[in-house]
């Protein structure tokens, strides 16, 4: 088992390597001066060359390279051109915001998800499934941006149900720091006022961002279990009188989700790509609007350090995917 | 006494994109306590549908037009879904699958499955909760070194792929034991073996009808292994009974034009390899009356009449053939 995660973190790192060269060079040749960006529209001609000299952008591109690799192995990502705050402090502040939300997300999307697709596959080829696969396209095709307007348009401005934006209500006092998760924190300060307002924020926001996933993961369990329900221990678990909802949730589920699993696997990085847009409607917090503020000022740092951030959570949670696999199904352990 | 298990006059068709296919046209069958009938067909017969129909786990879209199953003296078609599977399946009729492989669930431990018959069907001991898993869990261990599976207690706890396909099969006549059925339904369940442990597969099932009390229905295809096995025989042509009876009489001395043409062909009795001509009729567009008769060397213009009548052969045996009545 350890050596099997040793195995796949070792692979990882070649991926990450080629991920953060691809974005190094990216970020390089955008038509983009980031020294005169950071210099200011009132600044000289030669305030910018100092700018450029101190930041290392004269230097050949391969040089640049290999100094910002020997910094991000000491995790040093350099500082924000604009805030001239430690990226890497900025990161660990906002990173807990995007993994709740996520976690959120997912939690709904799985929750919702698994049992919906299991009642389509069911009922399959009659009224329910059809209507599943129509919403789980449109759960798709809907573009989170819009299906976040009405949300708030709804919840918001119509029933006034649910705040607007933000993760916590302007007069609500943040409990002390701890973990740097606002929910956990508030339950570690006893701070269930702040919990409670934590959890108001963050309903559509990660309604808002489960909807893709949501659809996917309705659409993979559905197929998944049609698959199954065609096995031989199927027909066998009735013949020897299985309870039929004992069969279907929990003998016929585990053999169908191991599809669902990958999918959810991949979905984390979606999910973090959504968060982009997500948590700038909803001004919540995290990386997302981090970046887009990164993105929108050409602060390069900023960018590098959380294309690669991405990564690493990415990798990671594949690696944990490829774990689970391993427990539901443990035929796969068995194999060299 | 009444049979255990008797089937009548039972029709079954499957509706299919092709149109309405007929699958079983008045078959019947009769099983008498303490034996062994052997159910004899060549694939696509319906073999697997009259076992299906019995257990009442058609596929979807399968019918039951006419006819009954009647089990010690109850007819089964008379019960719902929730009686079928709270006192019938499982419970007083066990099942031996064909391929034990596929028919255990990759992903569960044998113990976790076998425990899961017995939860809902085990007869009731008094006890509850862990005490009756407990007793389940000695009972399976008994059946399983009664089955000679080596290390009974360790083999609860291993998963289905730990284990050879003979061992597999001793698994499932353990599970079809579990709660002490009155019948037991085997569709061909040594197909999937080598020949030596399919050998000793069938001596281990014709000592436990004896020492469990059962009766068993044995389908396959082979007549070797139920001249092996059986006690009687009932052979099945495209969906109708054809013959049935005790085995060593019809195998010494086949009434049915079919019976006759099957023996013929078998490796053993042929002294030169021959088929019967033409081919098994599809379902879809059966001939009327006997569904043998355009392949039959004693066809008569009565054949295509309506259903064939029964008559007694010389040795005993009943034969749907026109030249019996």
């Amino acid at each position: 088992m350890l050596g099997f995660i040793a195995r796949r973190c070792g692979l990882a790192l070649p991926s990450l390597f080629g991920l953060l060269v691809v974005t190094f060079v990216l970020v390089r040749i955008v038509p983009h001066d980031s020294a005169a960006a950071m210099a200011g529209d009132a600044a000289t001609p030669e305030q910018i060359a100092k700018l450029t000299k101190e930041a290392g952008l004269d230097r050949p591109i391969i040089e640049q390279f290999v100094i910002y690799v020997g910094k991000v192995a000491r995790f040093d990502f350099g500082e924000s051109a604009f805030s001239r705050r430690s990226v890497a402090s900025d990161i660990k502040e906002r990173l807990p915001a995007t993994l709740t939300l996520t976690f959120c997300a997912l939690a709904i999307s799985i929750t919702v998800g698994i049992p919906l697709g299991v009642f389509a596959a069911l009922r399959h080829n009659e009224w329910p499934d059809y209507v599943l696969r129509i919403v789980s396209v449109l759960g798709v095709a809907v573009a989170a941006f819009w299906f976040a307007i009405m949300l708030q348009l709804l919840f918001s401005m119509q029933l006034g149900w649910l705040p607007l934006r933000g993760e916590l209500s302007a007069t609500m006092s943040r409990p002390e720091r701890v973990t740097g998760f606002l929910m956990l924190d508030s339950v570690i300060a006893g701070r269930w006022d702040a919990l409670g307002d934590a959890l108001h924020h963050i309903i559509l926001p990660a309604l808002t961002l489960s909807l893709g996933g949501l659809a996917s993961i309705v659409r993979f369990t559905r197929a998944g279990v049609l698959d199954t329900l065609q096995n031989d221990f199927v027909s066998y678990g009735r013949a020897m009188g299985y309870r039929r909802s004992r069969l279907v949730w929990r003998y016929v589920l585990r053999n169908s989700v191991t599809a669902t699993i990958t999918q959810i696997g991949l979905l984390f990085g979606g999910l973090i790509a959504g968060g982009v847009v997500v948590e700038s409607i909803y001004d919540y917090p995290g990386i997302g609007s981090y970046t887009v503020q990164a993105i929108l000022t050409g602060d390069n740092q900023v960018m590098l350090a959380v294309t690669l951030m991405v990564g690493v959570v990415y990798a990671a949670v594949n690696i944990l995917t490829d774990l689970v696999h391993g427990l539901v199904d443990p035929r796969l352990l068995d194999k060299p | 006494m009444i049979p255990i298990l008797s089937v009548r006059d039972l029709k079954v068709s499957i509706r299919t994109d092709a149109g309405v296919a007929s699958i079983l046209d008045n078959i019947g069958l009769t099983l008498e306590r303490g034996r062994i009938l052997g159910i004899v067909g060549e694939s696509g017969c319906g073999k697997s549908t009259l076992i299906r129909a019995i257990m009442g786990i058609l596929a979807r879209g399968a019918e039951i037009h006419a006819g009954e199953i009647v089990f010690d003296g109850e007819n089964l078609l008379a019960f719902t879904e929730a009686e079928l599977n709270g006192r019938i399946r499982g419970n007083q009729i066990g099942f031996i699958p064909q391929d034990p492989l596929l028919a255990l669930n990759p992903v569960f431990k044998v113990g976790t499955q076998l425990l899961e018959i017995m939860r809902d069907h085990a007869p009731e001991d008094g006890l509850r909760g862990s005490a009756r898993k407990r007793a389940h869990v000695q009972r399976l261990i008994m059946l399983l070194r009664r089955m000679q599976v080596p290390d009974p207690e360790l083999a609860l706890e291993r998963y289905p792929h730990q284990f050879s396909g003979g061992q597999r099969q001793r698994l499932l006549i353990a599970a079809a034991l579990a709660c002490a059925p009155r019948l037991v339904i085997a569709d061909e369940p040594t197909t999937a073996l080598d020949v030596t442990t399919q050998h000793q597969i069938l001596l281990l099932l014709r000592e436990l009808v004896t020492e469990f009390s059962l009766s068993m229905l044995f389908v396959t295809h082979d007549f070797g292994v139920v001249a092996e096995l059986c006690d009687d025989l009932c052979v099945i042509y495209a969906g109708q009974s054809v013959e049935a009876g005790p085995v060593g009489p019809i195998l010494a001395s086949p009434g049915h034009p079919y019976t006759q043409a099957l023996l013929a062909c078998h490796p053993e009795r042929a002294t030169t390899f021959r088929g019967i001509p033409g081919t098994v009729p599809s379902p879809l567009a059966a001939p009327p009356g006997c569904r043998f008769a355009p392949r039959c060397v004693d066809v008569q213009s009565s054949c295509s009449l309506g259903p064939p009548p029964a008559g007694l052969s010389p040795v005993g045996a009943t034969v749907k053939c026109v030249n019996y009545a």
